[in-house]
């Protein structure tokens, strides 16, 4: 007779086996899924208390704490030039970065459709272990949960970031004042054309690559030059159009672009053409915003300039006097127009 | 209305379809309305349907013509 | 991106706007309508207004198929997805257009009481056909809008239909003409009488006449003595062809000339032509939104297309639905007014929450106007 081995359970089969409910249940299947997935990728010394939460340690630096929380939904949740574990992961970071703090920690909850293949969720578990590894930041805790086939989109993940905020740095969307210079890290739409060009309907092909990266390296390159910094944004969903409104809202001032100044890969462009769409409402994942005192304007594009994300940073506008808070753009043909926020969402047309 | 762009077409798949490229994307489009296109042909296209081919010639003319009627008299 | 980055080229557009100030005599005013929505984006979208002079006016015109859709019809399509369970294939255009009792498609897919639409965005008719394919036990309904430019692809899939014996497909026909509706401007009494509708010359439309040609705006150029320039949608074009109008003008000649003569020949596209009039024929008569019932300015499908017309299909009404009172869409599609003339303009009527149609495409005259060029008011 054989001998009953103690607590033999089978490896997940990672070839073809697929999410199913006893994943979500508590029980020994959701243990060995995040054992043999999610600890095992995550692997840190704070993961490894196996606690319901992570003892951290003081902060030794001193500061003020920054905290920032992001749901990621993406279809497809692959993409050239990422997947939704990586976006998860930088979505997050960016925005605590961009408050001009450090980024510590990381939590991480998901919520898995059953059926989802665990060959996917593998992938996506690693993406986002190696971008929370390049980035410094280990993800502390998390959570799981699976909901019925037909009740999710695969995969969501929401990410929750915390970080340090030195003492002396105060970015925020009410500081911008007239005279003041607009800056951009680069190319504009890369991150929803990318997406866009996947989805079949369309039947596109394009080499366009989602921009996905983290870009707190960046913003630490920025704030080491002592710039007169008013604000920091990363321009995601709405676009560039969106976010700047947000800050001539915020700030309660008026801005003019220079539609000739603003970078645009040529695919991005092209792709934006077949749809009607702009470039200047389409997403972005690895871009920000800088505004900025005029008189430190170029020696921080300088800066953005000799890191390598922001090769292509260019002066795009300047911040003006307006009630009426508009932002207007000098388009290349010469003329002048609204850069209105985004309406409704952004559908392919067809007039 | 309409919005349309012209495109260069890349590759004809024929059953009337033909992959075009505008700035290095490419969309497969339908040939339904049109005769006699072949690859190299720019066709101007609007919901996924070749409407009409572009004239190289005439498009030389418009251009030249812009620079010449805005020449100060 | 060859024959697009050509036309928007900053430095040629200054050279003609020299031209134009030049040539626009100072004693007289100019007033062009551009008839399409194509037209009047580019012109927003461009700041192409900036660098013509303060005589030289341009009013926007009824082009836009999703402006001119009356309330009605988008109320049926909305039946189709509600109360007879149709797969319901729209263009994205009409997805945000305002109809009865607060609905639009977008909302009767998100859901209405306990009744939620299968309403789906399709980029091409073909793909429309292609949901029918996949769903051989649903029945499902193309909302097919649109000018003389977008009937063509509707006409090849009702054919691929009729081949592939698919019994699952339908099409709400919503198809309208142009030059119906030039006549209609043309002969309405503030532009003949009147006069409160100064029109010196038309803008004609770039991707319609590459189906029907140029021949057709001849009528308007002899019977109405107004000049048409058939101009391409980039904003080079629409510069070009304004100088082209005031040149017309200035030498009183009536003609029509073609300035996107890359596209546009004299007849059009024969294949497209011969394939809408083998599947569509004319409707005696079609309310339009701004415009009321035009005759003869619209399509249905032929008797012998029948079994592909969801009108004959589905136990339809079709019931004209007035405007909000307020809203001048009615007038500013005519011409007779413009956006910043709406009490509704800007305070309860945005892009947001759209109360007319004008405000809901991009290429609405409000919507345009909002959206591009509302910092002028203030000026």
């Amino acid at each position: 007779m054989n001998k009953v081995r103690e607590n033999y359970v089978r490896p997940l089969d990672l070839k073809h086996g697929r999410v199913d409910m006893t994943h979500g249940s508590g029980g020994r299947a959701m243990a060995q899924l995040i054992e043999e997935l999610f600890a095992k990728h995550f692997d840190n010394e704070f993961l490894r208390q196996g606690n319901d939460g992570s003892v951290l340690p003081p902060l030794t630096l001193g500061g003020r704490l920054v905290m920032s929380c992001d749901g990621h939904v993406v279809s497809p949740l692959f993409f050239p030039g990422g997947d939704i574990g990586c976006l998860s992961v930088h979505g997050t970071l960016n925005d605590v970065a961009v408050m001009g703090a450090q980024p510590l920690y990381l939590a991480a909850s998901f919520i898995l459709e059953e059926g989802l293949p665990l060959a996917d969720l593998a992938r996506i578990v690693a993406s986002m272990a190696k971008a929370a590894k390049d980035a410094g930041v280990p993800i502390v805790t998390g959570d799981t949960k699976v909901v019925e086939a037909g009740k999710a989109d695969g995969i969501f993940i929401t990410t929750t970031g915390v970080g340090v905020l030195p003492e002396g740095v105060a970015l925020s969307g009410d500081r911008a004042r007239p005279g003041d210079v607009i800056l951009l890290s680069g190319t504009l739409g890369d991150h929803g054309m990318a997406i866009m060009a996947q989805r079949e309907s369309l039947g596109f092909s394009a080499p366009i690559l989602s921009d996905t990266a983290a870009l707190h390296g960046l913003i630490a390159a920025m704030l080491a030059t002592g710039a007169d910094i008013r604000c920091l944004r990363d321009p995601t969903r709405g676009g560039l159009a969106t976010t700047l409104n947000e800050i001539a809202r915020q700030s309660g001032v008026g801005m003019m672009l220079d539609e000739a100044a603003i970078p645009v890969n040529g695919e991005v462009a092209a792709a934006c053409e077949f749809l009607g769409l702009d470039p200047l409402y389409v997403a972005n994942e690895g871009k920000l915003v800088a505004v900025v005192a005029a008189a430190d304007a170029d020696r921080l594009l300088a800066a953005m300039r000799a890191h390598p994300q922001g090769a292509r940073a260019a002066k795009i506008g300047t911040v003006l006097v307006d009630d009426h808070h508009f932002v207007q753009m000098t388009t290349g043909f010469g003329g002048r127009r609204i850069v209105d926020w985004l309406t409704g969402e952004q559908l392919p047309r067809i007039c | 209305m309409c919005l349309a762009i012209p495109a260069r077409v890349a590759e004809i798949l024929g059953g009337d379809q033909a992959v075009v490229d505008l700035g290095g994307v490419r969309k497969e489009v339908s040939l339904a309305l049109l005769d006699d296109v072949s690859v190299g042909d720019y066709v101007i296209v609007h919901v996924g349907y070749a409407l009409q081919k572009l004239d190289p010639e005439e498009a030389a003319r418009t251009l030249a013509l812009f620079a010449e009627m805005g020449k100060p008299a | 991106m060859k024959y697009v980055d050509e036309f928007r080229d900053g430095g040629l557009a200054r050279g003609l706007a020299v031209a134009i100030a030049a040539e626009a005599s100072p004693a007289r005013r100019y007033s062009f309508m551009e008839f399409c929505g194509g037209h009047t984006h580019a012109i927003s979208r461009y700041g192409v207004g900036d660098l013509l002079p303060a005589h030289v006016r341009m009013v926007h015109g009824p082009g836009c198929p999703v402006c001119v859709l009356p309330i009605g019809r988008v109320d049926m399509a909305i039946a189709l997805a509600l109360r007879h369970g149709v797969i319901l294939c729209t263009y994205g255009d009409c997805l945000r257009v305002p109809a009865s009792d607060g609905l639009s498609l977008m909302k009767a897919k998100a859901g209405v009481g306990n009744m939620r639409g299968d309403v789906r965005m399709v980029y091409s008719s073909a793909d429309a056909l292609k949901i029918a394919q996949d769903n051989p036990g649903r029945q499902v309904v193309f909302f097919a809008i649109g000018f003389e430019t977008t009937t063509p692809p509707t006409a090849v899939v009702i054919k691929q239909a009729a081949a592939l014996g698919l019994d699952n497909f339908s099409v709400l026909c919503c198809h309208v003409l142009t030059p119906s509706a030039i006549s209609n401007i043309l002969e309405s009494p503030e532009v003949r009488e009147l006069g409160t509708v100064p029109l010196d010359g038309f803008i004609g439309p770039a991707h319609v006449s590459t189906v029907i040609g140029s021949a057709p705006y001849e009528f308007f150029a002899e019977e109405f003595r107004k000049p048409v320039v058939i101009a391409g949608f980039e904003p080079l074009d629409v510069m070009q062809a304004i100088l082209m109008l005031v040149r017309q003008v200035n030498e009183g000649r009536a003609e029509v000339e073609n300035e996107f003569a890359r596209a546009v020949t004299r007849e059009g596209n024969l294949k497209a032509q011969n394939l809408v009039s083998e599947i569509f024929e004319l409707r005696r008569a079609f309310e339009w939104r701004g415009l009321g019932l035009v005759p003869y300015s619209a399509l249905k499908i032929r008797r012998e297309y029948a079994r592909f017309d969801a009108e004959v299909r589905f136990p339809l009404d079709y019931r004209s639905v007035a405007d909000n009172k307020a809203c001048e869409c009615g007038a500013i599609l005519r011409g007779v007014k413009r956006p910043q003339d709406c009490k509704l303009f800007g305070t309860v009527c945005t892009p947001e929450n759209p109360i007319g149609s004008c405000m809901v495409s991009s290429e609405g005259a409000c919507a345009a106007h909002y959206t591009y060029g509302r910092y002028k008011d203030t000026q």
